[in-house]
């Protein structure tokens, strides 16, 4: 058994160990706002925060967070985050399946570069597939959030 | 050349209004114009309204159509609000469910492909929103006893004589709504110039919850009592199961179930990890020797030309033909011939492909993501033996569609799951492993393109052969392919140039059935059809020293084309030095009715063949531009699913199966590659027409033509990989 600390909350899991913490985050947690995409980190798609760092959860063993802070998708939305403000304003998303894990590698961003340039949003970003190319909006929308806070 | 039915005033059936508790439901059918099948009527007992009007004055319109981001939730209902003329604060949007009620008028199901949804449902959905106005405005007529023609609306309320007003709301609390739906003919419809809500950008009603991770996709359902399934399927259709481990696998943690597909094995289990996990110690020997095993993607397309080269072997299907293209280019002046050579595209849908179904003895319920809600609903209902009244079919948001999920076979897969787990609901999903390896795939190609010129160098005449796989017989099975008499737009679209005055054009088929798993993928034939005629089109220029602008601007066949090249042309100020190393390239498509031109500006890194593209800019001409800012979005999407194309994306076939696992080698487009995307929407007819794929075509030749403009050299083969530009550069 583990103990997690997910969005402020400790929650003891049964799963093995070596048991992908993207898995328990939605099948246990019922936490589905990260979303499987490839399962060997890259593409992005279930990108969460540990400690505050974004982390592909698809490859990261429940074992090696127990007693760290795991934050997801779903936490940023209870606070109304201004990235999610932002990406509703430039209308980012289209099938919307990968844009959890852009918002939360654009929140990593954000918190260690307040006012990113291009060149900056181009390369924290560019591990997040987005299949439907909204890429032109993800940016848009980060430099959004960093003006607007 | 609009195709008129989808203008074609469209009968509406009599199913009648229905007064319910809390409101009014307003149930409407679209039908195909005359001629057409049968009227359709709901399955007994639902109520398939597409627009319900409660007490409060709150409306629910029904979105009909499968939404994968292209917008269609919004602007379908949207259509509806505006004729109704509802305030569309007050409108709440649901998905239809699976009904004939809600059929795409063309395709006579709910099917959504071809970037047809709004061009399909538009004269349909302004019917039905101004019957319903009609409707309430007659109840109010007889409430205030006076005649109908001195009432007007505003939004969400009738207007009477003397500045009377009555909400929708209110209207359907308190007076008689008439029993069935009052005649409405098309010229009673809004102008145009009248429209409070379409043409004017509006949040798309799955935004918000798209942007903090709420939406809901056929991945993350949740059901009690819940059980996991993934599935390995034969790498080559036809192919069976062999010797298998699943004694084995069945003894693993968590695992309840291994199942014998026949094509495939599906292992089930308490968890997707535990089901992962027993996937991979999983092991199948395959039997069966179907033609798909020989498939060799790069030897295919030696032969593929070969046959194309053979004068003596003719073509399988003359696919279209206007006037004497083979006269016309014995009698040209000159023969201008190319080849080329397209790999096999895999979709990279975000979401693998998956569903959760239950099966009861007297009920099924499917929860999926699917382009084709009504085949789901009546494969579920042959699977499962019962009655379609007894099968629901939840439609849900889809992590990418692109044609793919156009084919159902995982609705195949997880009711048969779900029919040996009676009682339980299960959850398919694939991993990305496995989407990979049971891909539907964008056909290899080879084309070989003549273009006849006369004295001026003008363009005359077009003989265009494609030699691929055909995509309709693997999709839509044989008896569809032999009553369209072999002719696939899918993989032929945009074989002809209908834009240029080019007199004398034929394209022809040669068919290759290999027995590939092959799909629609967005853009279909457009996108290398395009490539050819495009690339062409700016080397014939060059070769005579004609700027490519003008050349395709004197052959444009009519100003509507002419004012789009001139427009994208402004926007890159085409005609201005660059800088160094630096080169722009124009390409121009149609997609069906709607018109696309774009300028890229490239540079190129000569030691290891890597093309960079900078900028992009385009313009869209989709008719009447109903959310332009939508039509924005789907543009840079459907250039950027275009530039993956044009550069990376490449399916490799040896012994039938794929060679690609995962993103790993399978490369996408990606952030930091990214051009600067710049699209210009013109308002162009009355009526709209295709976006969602509008912005693909374009792309590959307009970098291709700006790599000529840099180099002098031409690219015949997609995708643009830095190995073959570096064999081009040291040809």
């Amino acid at each position: 058994m583990v103990t997690l600390n997910v969005n402020g909350r400790e929650v003891d899991v049964e799963a093995d160990d070596d048991t992908p913490l993207l898995w328990v985050l939605r099948d246990e947690l019922g936490l589905t706002g990260t979303k499987f995409g490839c399962g060997i980190a890259q593409c992005g798609a279930c990108t969460v925060h540990v400690d505050g760092t974004a982390r592909r959860s698809c490859v990261t063993p429940i074992s090696a967070v127990a007693g760290a802070e795991v934050v997801t998708i779903e936490a940023l939305a209870e606070q109304d985050h201004p990235l999610i403000r932002a990406w509703q304003a430039e209308q980012v998303p289209q099938c919307g399946y990968c844009q959890s894990g852009q918002i939360m590698q654009a929140a990593d961003l954000l918190a260690r570069i307040p006012d990113p340039g291009r060149d900056d949003i181009r390369n924290a970003m560019t591990g997040n597939i987005c299949r439907c190319g909204t890429y032109t909006r993800i940016s848009r929308a980060i430099e959004r959030a960093a003006r607007e806070g | 050349m609009k195709d008129d039915t989808t203008n074609r005033p469209t009968d509406l059936s009599r199913r009648g209004f229905l007064a319910t508790t809390g409101g009014a439901t307003f149930a409407l059918t679209f039908l195909p114009g005359p001629g057409a099948i049968a009227r359709a009527e709901g399955h007994a007992g639902r109520v398939n309204a597409w627009v319900h009007v409660a007490t409060d004055g709150r409306i629910t319109i029904h979105a009909p159509a499968a939404e994968m981001g292209q917008g269609v939730q919004t602007v379908v209902p949207m259509i509806v609000a505006e004729e109704l003329d509802a305030d569309w604060d007050d409108v709440s949007v649901e998905t239809a469910p699976v009904d004939p009620a809600f059929n795409h008028p063309i395709f006579r199901g709910q099917y959504t492909v071809a970037s047809l949804t709004v061009r399909g449902y538009w004269m349909p959905a302004r019917l039905a929103g101004a019957q319903v106005r009609r409707a309430l405005m007659m109840a109010a007529a007889e409430h205030w006893g006076v005649a109908l023609d001195d009432l007007a609306t505003e939004p969400g309320a009738v207007i009477g004589p003397d500045g009377r007003r009555m909400g929708y709301g209110e209207i359907v609390a308190t007076a008689a709504i008439p029993g069935t739906p009052p005649e409405v003919a098309p010229e009673e419809l809004k102008p145009v110039s009248e429209f409070r809500l379409l043409g004017h950008d509006r949040a798309r009603v799955d935004v918000a919850d798209k942007s903090s991770g709420a939406a809901t996709y056929a991945a993350d359902i949740r059901q009690e009592g819940m059980l996991y399934a993934t599935v390995a399927r034969a790498p080559v259709t036809g192919q069976s199961v062999g010797a298998h481990n699943g004694d084995e696998i069945a003894a693993m943690d968590g695992i309840e179930a291994v199942v014998d597909l026949g094509h495939g094995v599906a292992v089930v289990g308490a968890s997707t990890a535990q089901v992962f996990a027993a996937r991979r110690a999983l092991d199948i020997t395959w039997s069966g020797t179907p033609d798909g095993t020989r498939i060799d993607s790069e030897r295919d397309q030696g032969e593929y030309l070969a046959r194309l080269r053979d004068e003596g072997q003719a073509a399988d299907k003359l696919f279209s033909s206007s006037g004497e293209a083979e006269a016309a280019l014995e009698a040209a002046h000159e023969v201008v011939s190319r080849e080329f050579v397209t790999e096999y595209c895999y979709h990279a849908q975000m979401e693998p492909m998956g569903g959760v179904a239950l099966v009861n003895d007297d009920s099924a319920e499917v929860w999926t993501g699917t382009q084709w809600q009504t085949m789901a609903l009546n494969k579920t209902v042959a699977a499962t033996g019962l009655d379609p009244a007894q099968v629901t079919v939840h439609q849900l948001f889809m992590g990418g569609g692109f044609g793919r999920r156009a084919h159902t076979e995982y609705i195949d897969d997880v009711v048969a799951i779900a029919s040996e787990l009676r009682g339980r609901p299960v959850k398919l999903l694939l991993s990305r492993e496995d989407d990979v390896a049971s891909a539907r795939l964008r056909p290899l190609t080879a084309q070989r393109v003549q273009m006849g010129l006369d004295e001026a160098g003008r363009i005359v005449a077009l003989r265009h052969a494609v030699a691929c796989q055909p995509v309709a017989p693997y999709m839509y099975g044989q008896a569809r392919w032999e009553a369209d008499e072999g002719a696939d737009i899918i993989t032929m679209r945009g074989s002809s140039m209908p834009h240029y005055a080019v007199p004398d054009q034929m394209a022809e088929h040669y068919y290759e059935m290999r027995g590939a798993r092959v799909a629609a993928w967005r853009g279909i034939g457009a996108g290398y059809t395009k490539f050819a005629h495009e690339t062409m089109i700016d080397e014939i220029a060059r070769m005579r020293g004609v700027d490519p602008l003008d050349y395709r601007r004197q052959m444009a066949s009519s100003d509507r084309v002419r004012e789009l090249l001139d427009h994208v042309a402004g926007m890159a100020d085409w005609g201005e030095a660059r800088a160094e190393g630096r080169a722009l390239g124009l390409a121009f498509a149609e997609y069906g009715a709607s018109l696309a031109a774009a300028v890229a500006e490239i540079s190129l890194d000569r030691e290891s063949g890597r093309i960079s593209a900078h900028n992009i800019w385009a313009a869209a001409d989709a008719g009447l531009a109903l959310q332009p800012d939508n039509i924005r979005a789907q543009m840079e999407g459907g250039m950027t699913f275009g530039l993956s194309a044009a550069l990376k994306e490449e399916v490799t076939l040896r012994a039938g199966r794929i060679e690609q696992s995962n993103f790993s080698d399978y490369q996408v487009m990606r952030m930091a590659e990214m051009p600067e995307i710049v699209v210009d929407v013109l308002q162009g007819d009355d009526s709209p027409t295709e976006v969602g794929e509008l912005g693909l075509p374009v792309v590959a030749p307009a970098i291709a033509n700006a790599f000529l403009a840099l180099t002098g050299r031409t690219v015949n083969h997609l995708p643009m990989t830095p190995e073959r530009i570096r064999a081009v550069l040291e040809a």
